[in-house]
């Protein structure tokens, strides 16, 4: 480069980099007046049959159910009987305050790591009840509803996060990163996205086999800039993968916000279009349309009509996890201005409203998943927490890495047992 | 018996294997109706059906990926990457996923899959279609990495890998899909035909992972080996009138480390060879394992044969690729004292 700037040599304009900044950060008023929130019921519910083009239009729009008058309305309205709609209201408590047990339990020094989904419950929870009980899920790392949603014991969760003596892990896997063969739900690894087209994998061994249980992927909004992503929905797209792929756009990946991944340009729904799978942005805040969209997903897999895209839009309430802190890089009071409001909330008013619900009979509620956590909790911690381990059973460390230790392991498992006793 | 290339036996191995086994799938870029472009997975779609032998986009993760949660299904995933050199888009599939599933969840999930892929130079390739990356995967827990130098076998290999409960990388040396290179690349091309280990048996029989082959017995020497290099190293003994002991150690993980801890101890020296670059290569595994070993029965320094530490140069490839010239100045120096 010579001493003149290179975009005058050539009389052309300067070119400039867009690094996208979120619009609030800390210190500002959040103030979300100018986002886009369609009323309940608005949003068509195409058959479940449609070409994927039809649903298109509905990657821009917002699938909801509950208005502001607490009412379920319009054609997604899934029309679910109060037990069912009362199952998941209380499984929503229960991991909300199963977060806040374990939350404060890695502030008491019990484990190292902990990662809540306050505010995001409706997401995992419903979209367990929309499916079947036998049918897979590839989660990613804030999906503890659907395990609580389909009775895993949380004891058994417990144990994992504290990596104690009932881990059925064996203190290999970092606290939250269950694994369930039986509830249906893979091991969720720490590298982003790697699940995704691993569940379009599974759906796919489901299509070559005949079976008719299907799949779901998730991965979260800052994810979706992996290759993983691209893979995934591509090979959905080519085989038709009896798949559900879903995108939870809390909006925060640890600091980015979800413009770092894209959202300035596109809604995630909107990849839909691009890769001519079904698709659509759907109100994760409120339990209804996370379960009709769910379902019409489901019934479009299983009809052989293919994969769909849904964005679940909502707001990650709280840090990434302990080991962050919000407040250093957006406003303290942006969760309480976020417009979709609470999902707890807004399923219980549901309920209160159409007179399948009394407060008396929410506190009740609250008090036993209240009472069940700190059972499980009790119990979990008669086996141990985690500054309590590492020191017995070293020799596991060196088992499951093949099928059998191979010579050479097993040396080393003797040198690191000799090095324990020494 | 029959008598078979490389490609014929490794198709060989595919169909016995499918025949068998409902739940194996094959797939990779371009292995399905047209049978690949080495012509390994040739006619397997005429007979075993659309649904279990298809053509992938070209994207190795997604390969890799589905793969994964194929095998969490229940299936048997046996899949190609076209060339070894366009593995890396799936590397973290393969380090991250593949390698660890076991052992996260102890267990709950394994992978027992097969990723075939073919490896190595001497084809006139360049950089993007001669490489050795065999080390990048010897370093990771959890595979296990096999190199066949033979169509016997690499057919009786290909089924062990297939019926193990461990997830194999199966590197094929190309440079010797048709014929055994001795490394004069100006000489004509010797078929598999004149070759003993052409001679493959029909339907099913393994070798096993984790034992390695004495393909030649010798008292000056021992020579550590696989792939296209046996060939090499076996053209090269016997060029500078050597009794030497060559080793194919066809698997490098687990290694078959008695078999060449008990040569190198009976001929106190050791020259170990392979076509990737020098640094960090399995040969400085392999040379430090032996000095761990074999100290004391050492008369001269373990010596290393390599590619250089450079990409592969495309015109170049017969001063990177290291044969019959390479080979005699380390088996001098190796036998000097």
């Amino acid at each position: 480069m010579g001493d003149k700037d290179p975009a005058l040599r050539r009389n052309a304009p300067k070119l400039e980099l867009h690094v996208p900044e979120p619009p609030f950060r800390p210190g500002d008023t959040p103030d979300f007046s100018s986002l886009k929130v369609p009323p309940a019921g608005s949003a068509p519910r195409p058959d479940t049959t449609v070409a994927a083009t039809e649903t298109h239009p509905l990657t821009t729009e917002l699938v909801r159910v509950l208005g502001g008058d607490d009412k379920a309305v319009g054609p997604w309205n899934p029309k679910l009987a109060p037990d069912t709609l009362r199952k998941i209201l209380r499984d929503m408590v229960t991991v909300r305050i199963f977060d806040d047990r374990m939350y404060r339990a890695q502030r008491q020094g019990k484990t190292s790591f902990y990662m809540k989904c306050t505010g995001e419950e409706a997401i995992a929870v419903a979209a367990a009840a929309a499916l079947d009980r036998d049918d897979m899920h590839f989660p990613t790392y804030r999906q503890q509803g659907l395990l609580i949603s389909r009775g895993y014991p949380l004891t058994e969760m417990m144990n994992q996060i504290y990596s104690n003596k009932g881990d059925k892990l064996k203190g290999r896997q970092l606290p939250i990163m269950y694994s369930d063969k039986q509830h249906g739900f893979f091991s969720i690894s720490g590298n982003l996205a790697t699940q995704f087209p691993q569940a379009v994998g599974w759906a796919m061994a489901a299509a070559i086999k005949g079976d008719s249980r299907i799949c779901m992927g998730w991965v979260g909004d800052g994810a979706t800039a992996e290759g993983d992503f691209h893979s995934a929905v591509t090979f959905a797209a080519v085989y038709n993968a009896p798949v559900i792929l879903a995108v939870v756009n809390n909006q925060w990946a640890i600091s980015s916000f979800s413009g770092i991944a894209g959202a300035e340009r596109a809604t995630f729904a909107q990849r839909a279009v691009g890769y001519g799978v079904a698709g659509m942005r759907v109100d994760g805040n409120d339990a209804l349309a996370v379960y009709a969209a769910v379902k019409w997903a489901a019934e479009r897999a299983r009809g052989n009509g293919g994969p769909t895209l849904i964005e679940f839009f909502t707001y990650r309430a709280e840090g990434h996890s302990t080991s962050d802190d919000p407040s250093g890089y957006r406003p303290t009071n942006e969760a309480k201005a976020w417009p979709l409001g609470d999902p707890v909330e807004r399923l219980k008013a549901h309920l209160l409203t159409i007179g399948e619900w009394d407060e008396e009979r929410h506190s009740a509620m609250t008090a036993e998943c209240d009472a069940s956590v700190r059972a499980a909790q009790k119990e979990s911690e008669k086996l141990g927490i985690l500054p309590e381990q590492g020191k017995d059973g070293i020799e596991t460390m060196f088992d499951d890495v093949y099928a059998e230790v191979p010579r050479s392991l097993a040396q080393q498992r003797d040198a690191a047992l000799e090095e324990s006793r020494g | 018996m029959a008598t078979m290339n490389m490609i014929q036996a490794l198709n060989d191995a595919h169909k016995v294997m499918m025949r068998q086994d409902e739940d194996i799938v094959v797939f990779g870029e371009d292995i399905g109706y047209f049978g690949g472009v080495f012509r390994v997975t040739e006619g397997l779609q005429k007979e075993f059906g659309k649904t279990r032998v298809f053509d992938a986009p070209i994207s190795e993760g997604g390969i890799v990926s589905t793969a994964v949660g194929m095998a969490c299904y229940g299936l048997k995933p046996l899949i190609e990457i076209q060339f070894a050199d366009y593995i890396y888009p799936g590397y973290d599939q393969i380090v991250s996923e593949v390698a660890k599933i076991r052992y996260r969840t102890a267990a709950e999930w394994t992978m027992p899959m097969v990723i075939r892929t073919p490896y190595g130079g001497g084809i006139f390739g360049g950089q993007t279609h001669s490489q050795s990356p065999e080390s990048l995967f010897t370093h990771i827990a959890g595979l296990k990495v096999v190199i066949p130098s033979t169509p016997y076998d690499a057919k009786g290999l290909l089924i062990s890998a297939v019926e193990d409960p461990d997830p194999v990388i199966f590197f094929e040396p190309k440079r010797i899909y048709n014929g055994p290179f001795d490394g004069h690349h100006d000489k004509p091309v010797k078929p598999w035909s004149k070759h003993p280990a052409s001679e493959v048996p029909e339907g099913h029989y393994t070798v096993p992972i984790g034992k390695a082959s004495v393909v030649r017995e010798g008292n000056d020497l021992t020579i550590l080996a696989y792939g296209t290099m046996v060939h090499v190293a076996l053209a090269s003994v016997e060029e500078q009138g050597l009794d030497a002991e060559v080793i194919d150690l066809r698997t490098l993980v687990p290694l078959d480390l008695d078999t060449i801890e008990g040569s190198v101890k009976k001929t106190g020296r050791c020259l170990v060879v392979h076509e990737a670059p020098r640094t960090s290569g399995f040969g400085a595994e392999l040379v430090a394992l032996v000095q761990e070993r074999c100290f004391y029965h050492l008369e001269a320094p373990v010596e290393r044969v390599t590619g250089w530490d450079t990409p592969y140069p495309h015109a170049y490839e017969w001063a990177y690729f290291p044969g019959p010239k390479r080979m005699k100045k380390a088996l001098e120096k190796v036998m000097a004292d």
